[in-house]
């Protein structure tokens, strides 16, 4: 991937990508708990690897995590992030009268499987939206979810664009619950492949300079 | 005062005492320890893939291969005065983060790490003295060149050390 290609209005399409995309997931959100999720502009960046993680509190810090790949005309990987705490809160919110623990040990099958929900739904709108507004012919793959460091989780969606590249192109939307100022505080990290730039902005009708 | 030495993503360092050498989030990565321990030297690699040959760059990063990165540990060592004879290594990482019912090649990225590091030492004849591989947890490693001890942590499996 040369990203010297990459022109200003490019980004400014993938960064409509994270603003549409997360825009429905936090709708779904919004409604699966019944109440307002406040979304930030999307950020889009061309970052090192070790950046990545930095943007979720560091490689070492603990997160929930549903990852799923893309499959169809731009495939790729997305990861729904957020802070361990924050995804119990999240949890708690959605099972009423429940305590989740998703550490130690201590989670509940039930818990395991509401928070696949949670990503399925909110990675499902989200890629539904990425997919209308391309055009493009986009699948997600069964999520799969896991609780464990950010940088251990991260590097699984690296390895495409490592083979090409030391650097990843991530659009990264944040959202946060009005309520709760800045507390339940999540990501959603799109990360195509390699050779999906170049659809993705022809798709769009914005293509690479050959 | 010792300090911790850090190896990135794709990274390589050296490190002698009293200073430590620690790498953060291994998933399906995998951490390389080469270290003679009679002269008190050590090295750390944080290998991401197998083979070199995966690289569609026209320049080459070699901490990033395990084919590449454990040449280039082993010679920086011996620049920097390890006998290569003595050499001793010990390995983490390799994890399995998520399971897939369809599992292509890529997703098994964890398991052939190992396999080709492994590969690689036993060419260099580099005895491996002990590995935590495998599982389905990140690590964080840090090794420490006075006692040879690699200390591993994990979210889900607690601390190890080996």
């Amino acid at each position: 991937m040369d990203f010297l290609r990459i022109q200003p209005i490019h980004l400014d399409v993938l960064r409509e990508i994270g603003n549409i995309g997360a825009g429905h997931a936090a709708t779904a959100l919004s409604t699966m708990l019944n109440k307002a999720v406040d979304m930030k502009v999307p950020s889009v960046n061309v970052i090192s690897f070790e950046e990545i993680s930095e943007m979720v509190g560091g490689a070492e810090n603990v997160v929930a995590s549903v990852f799923l790949r893309i499959v169809g005309d731009a495939p790729g990987c997305m990861f729904f992030m957020l802070p361990v705490e924050q995804a119990e809160q999240l949890l708690e919110d959605l099972l009423v009268g429940q305590t989740v623990k998703l550490t130690n040990g201590e989670e509940s099958d039930i818990s395991l499987s509401a928070l696949q929900e949670v990503g399925n739904i909110l990675s499902g709108s989200y890629l539904t939206s990425f997919s209308d507004f391309t055009g493009l012919n986009l699948q997600p793959s069964v999520p799969a979810t896991s609780i464990d460091m950010a940088g251990a989780i991260l590097s699984f969606g690296l390895f495409e664009i490592s083979t090409v590249s030391d650097y990843a192109i991530v659009i990264d939307t944040a959202f946060t619950d009005i309520e709760r100022q800045d507390e339940v505080k999540g990501h959603f990290f799109l990360l195509p492949d390699p050779l999906s730039f170049s659809k993705i902005f022809q798709a769009l009708g914005v293509p690479l300079d050959e | 005062m010792s300090e911790i030495i850090k190896v990135g993503i794709a990274d390589i360092n050296l490190v002698s005492p009293p200073n430590t050498i620690r790498t953060t989030g291994l998933g399906s990565c995998v951490g390389v320890i080469l270290f003679d321990q009679v002269k008190k030297i050590a090295g750390m690699a944080h290998i991401m893939l197998p083979d070199s040959s995966l690289s569609k760059t026209p320049t080459l990063n070699e901490g990033k291969y395990a084919d590449t990165a454990i040449k280039s540990l082993y010679n920086m060592l011996i620049k920097r005065g390890a006998n290569g004879k003595a050499l001793k290594a010990k390995i983490a990482g390799g994890a399995q983060m998520f399971k897939f019912s369809s599992g292509s090649e890529m997703m098994r990225i964890g398991p052939r790490n190992v396999e080709r590091v492994k590969e690689e030492l036993s060419a260099l004849k580099i005895p491996l003295l002990a590995s935590d591989v495998g599982g389905s947890s990140g690590r964080t490693i840090e090794f420490n060149p006075e006692n040879t001890l690699l200390t591993i942590k994990t979210v889900n499996a607690g601390t190890k050390v080996i």
